[in-house]
């Protein structure tokens, strides 16, 4: 009589009790079993029976139901991590009157709804109204000034990874503080040490603002004056950094019903964008990866790479590489690096990338390298 | 409504004449009610502007595997704005699908999703969607195993199990007939107060049943609601039948139909949940609660037998009676494996409640005429019979529960 309540833990219960029941219910069993079972699982057949929306895509894209259905619409964000891959921001340049030079920055923090995955609308906290915020890109040594303005609804802040003084690390509490809504602050430091860092809001409470998409990239390219050859092609303003194919990738995530675990997690926040849309790299130039962990929630993030290895320089800080030949590295939130790359002379095709926790795979991040014929 | 009150209020005597005045009269608070909505919804009642994103519902109302790579949900929203299904997620992995009619539901409107999925059979899978809003609805699969398609086979199976479950116990319960008729006058009065008491059994167990599927049902239909409006619905209106005339004795037969007719509801409502059960799956683990039940539901043989044991009615009564009171076990098996609705399900279990407490009173009708003697209606043989009734019920009943 209590059929209704037929939930598994009590039907395990029973069936233990059961257990002398189920002689007499022998012919029952048979009677149920039916069909259960019946037929093999044929095995994941890629895009049958997947919807039409999933089609007219070009065929270079990856294959397969593991997916979300349809495609961002990036106009309308006024974002997409296409572009974001290589989109630096040198800043406003102008000398100091001791001939250093001056760069400048300007940042508005906002509140904004962005699609983290196809018709998935999450209301986010942004810098310069995009998650991740603009890649800040300088030349160790010089001065940076941020023009910080809170356009947003919370107080917040600009804490950079770097070194500066106390007053200017942006941190609720310290030095200037938090800054209100409609205040504006300007941060100032030198750029050191050269290397891949991050900037993120350290306004309280920390979780929400950092996983809201207060978060974006710091780069300080090392000053070839100062360490030779092997800088040059890490700086744009070298002809040995021209080979160079350089790509901003922020591992982040997305709690959309706030319940401290995440829905989406992708690299430069849309799920599944790269494999809708592969990274396209030419085979024989090699590659750059500026690679940040800013995932809330996890403890850690990983980037694997297929079919072929990679050397690491962890937080980016030296010119010789902390980790050679491998194809997989975690790092924990706020930790970053360099992964170098290179194709050349592989066969063409696609290359894929992910996390290697496979839960942030099948929740969005996975991408392809489409690697062409140079 | 508000014409009829308002004129048999004011002119309680005289023959209504339909005039103009008088419609216009009637008319009019509900034209004031309709520009009073009208307001409310304009400037918002009061609420002042609602920045916060709406509140979205949604009720996961079936998940069914109907082939080896497939799981198709039926999903209704049961809030009260429109709720736009953007992605699904398949044991936290984004999966591809495909939504009929379509991916935005006004308010109750029902979507059936299918997910080509290469679900494992015999494990547990989960089902999220997740609006547009980031807002996640889950469901879950116990144990996956292939729905059932009604094709022949599978109807008869079925068929199979609710003859077990229903139509088997009640017979059997039914064959003690000849032994109870040769039963003195007390023991007569034994056996008709333990019928009394496996119906009050019946009575909670119905109520209960039907107010755990209630909750089930979309939110805005207020399902739990539902269940004592019904079942007293229901006991009203066999009530009013029964009453026509008073001067009839209540005679054995008619009684019999009637009690069968109540069970009969209630095994329905027994049918409907191994028929949830098995397209959930769960049935696979729960074989042994086929046996339970129809260990369980021989007792009410015996009950429906209790009133007839004066008469001598007919053998193909004996038949209709059996299939009145057990038949409807089949039904329900069809009904809750291919296209149960908790709140019919709800409805039906209500209606079942209602009827069988009518039949209780039907019962102590016949205990109390059996009294010749001016004694009281509930004597030691009948508080013993009617305790019986219950535990025999309720011992029973652990064979079922976990």
């Amino acid at each position: 009589m209590n059929g209704w309540r037929l939930s598994r833990r009590s039907l395990l219960r029973a069936g233990t009790a059961g257990a002398a029941l189920t002689g007499v219910a022998g012919t029952l069993a048979t009677l149920l079993s039916g069909r259960s079972g019946a037929g093999p699982l044929a095995p994941h057949s890629g895009t049958d029976g997947t919807p039409s929306q999933q089609a007219g895509h070009d065929s270079s894209h990856a294959t397969t139901a593991m997916m979300t259905v349809g495609d961002v619409d990036t106009v309308a964000m006024g974002f997409d991590p296409s572009a974001f891959l290589t989109a630096f921001d040198y800043g406003h340049v102008s000398w100091l009157p001791d001939g250093r030079t001056l760069r400048e920055y300007r940042i508005v923090a906002g509140d904004k709804e962005i699609e983290i995955a196809p018709g998935v609308f999450f209301p986010a906290w942004t810098y310069n109204g995009q998650v991740p915020g603009p890649t800040l890109r300088c030349t160790e040594g010089e001065r940076i000034r941020v023009h910080f303005t809170n356009a947003g609804t919370h107080p917040h802040t600009i804490h950079f990874h770097g070194i500066h003084s106390a007053y200017m690390d942006g941190v609720a509490g310290i030095g200037r503080g938090a800054i209100d809504p409609g205040e504006s602050f300007v941060y100032e430091f030198d750029a050191y040490p050269y290397g891949c860092h991050l900037y993120h809001c350290h306004a309280i409470p920390l979780k929400r603002h950092i996983h809201k998409g207060l978060y974006g990239a710091f780069i300080i390219d090392p000053d070839p004056r100062r360490h030779g050859e092997r800088a040059r092609s890490r700086h744009p303003d070298y002809p040995e950094s021209r080979e160079w194919q350089e790509y901003v990738m922020i591992m982040n995530a997305f709690d959309t019903n706030f319940d401290g675990e995440n829905e989406v997690y992708a690299v430069n926040t849309v799920a599944f964008h790269y494999m809708k849309h592969p990274v396209r790299v030419e085979r024989d130039r090699p590659i750059r990866i500026y690679l940040i962990n800013i995932t809330e929630f996890d403890p850690l993030n990983s980037f694997h790479l297929h079919g072929n290895f990679f050397d690491y320089y962890d937080h980016g800080t030296t010119l010789e590489p902390t980790l050679r030949t491998v194809d997989t590295i975690t790092q924990c939130q706020g930790q970053r690096g360099i992964l170098e790359i290179s194709f050349a002379g592989f066969e063409p095709g696609l290359y894929m990338f992910h996390a290697h926790q496979s839960e942030f795979v099948e929740l969005g991040w996975m991408g392809v390298f489409e690697v062409v014929d140079s | 409504m508000s014409e009829t009150t308002l004129s048999d209020g004011a002119l309680p005597r005289s023959t209504p004449a339909w005039t103009v005045r008088r419609i216009a009269l009637g008319v009019l608070p509900l034209g004031l009610l309709g520009a009073v909505m009208i307001a409310i919804f304009a400037t918002g009642g009061g609420l002042g502007d609602r920045s916060a994103p709406p509140v979205e519902k949604l009720s996961i109302q079936r998940v069914r595997l109907p082939e080896p790579n497939l799981i198709a949900l039926e999903v209704v929203n049961d809030g009260p704005e429109p709720v736009t299904i953007a992605q699904v997620l398949v044991d936290d992995a984004y999966w591809s699908f495909h939504i009929e009619p379509g991916p935005t539901l006004d308010r109750l409107q029902a979507a059936t999703i299918t997910i080509p999925y290469p679900w494992v059979a015999g494990e547990a899978h989960v089902i999220s969607l997740i609006s547009t809003t980031g807002a996640t609805f889950e469901a879950e699969v116990p144990v996956a195993m292939l729905s059932p398609a009604p094709d022949h086979a599978t109807l008869l199976r079925f068929a199979a199990i609710g003859f077990y479950v229903g139509v088997v116990p009640v017979g059997l319960g039914l064959l003690w007939y000849p032994f109870l008729r040769g039963l003195g006058r007390r023991g007569l009065r034994f056996v008709l107060a333990l019928t009394a008491g496996l119906l009050l059994f019946l009575i909670v167990d119905t109520v209960e049943e039907a107010l755990e599927v209630a909750a089930t049902t979309p939110g805005v239909l207020s399902g739990s609601l539902l269940v004592p409006l019904v079942a007293l619905l229901s006991f009203l209106f066999l009530q009013a039948v029964s009453g026509r005339n008073p001067e009839t004795p209540r005679r054995g037969l008619d009684v019999a139909y009637r009690i069968a007719f109540g069970i009969g509801l209630h095994n329905l409502g027994e049918g409907l949940a191994i028929g949830a059960a098995i397209a959930l799956g769960e049935i696979a683990l729960g074989v042994f609660l086929i046996a339970g039940f129809t260990l369980h539901n021989v007792t009410e043989g015996v009950g429906i037998a209790a009133p007839i044991l004066r008469v001598r009615p007919a053998f193909r009564h004996f038949i209709g009676l059996a299939l009145l009171a057990g038949a409807p076990a089949i039904l329900g098996v069809w009904i809750g494996s291919f296209v149960y609705s908790p709140l019919w399900a709800t409805v039906f279990l209500a209606i079942g409640a209602g009827a069988i407490a009518q039949v209780v009173v039907e019962v102590a009708r016949l205990l109390a005429d059996g009294q010749r003697s001016r004694g009281a209606l509930l004597d030691w043989t009948a508080l013993a019979g009617v305790t019986a009734g219950m535990a025999l019920m309720y011992v029973t009943s652990l064979a079922v529960a976990a």
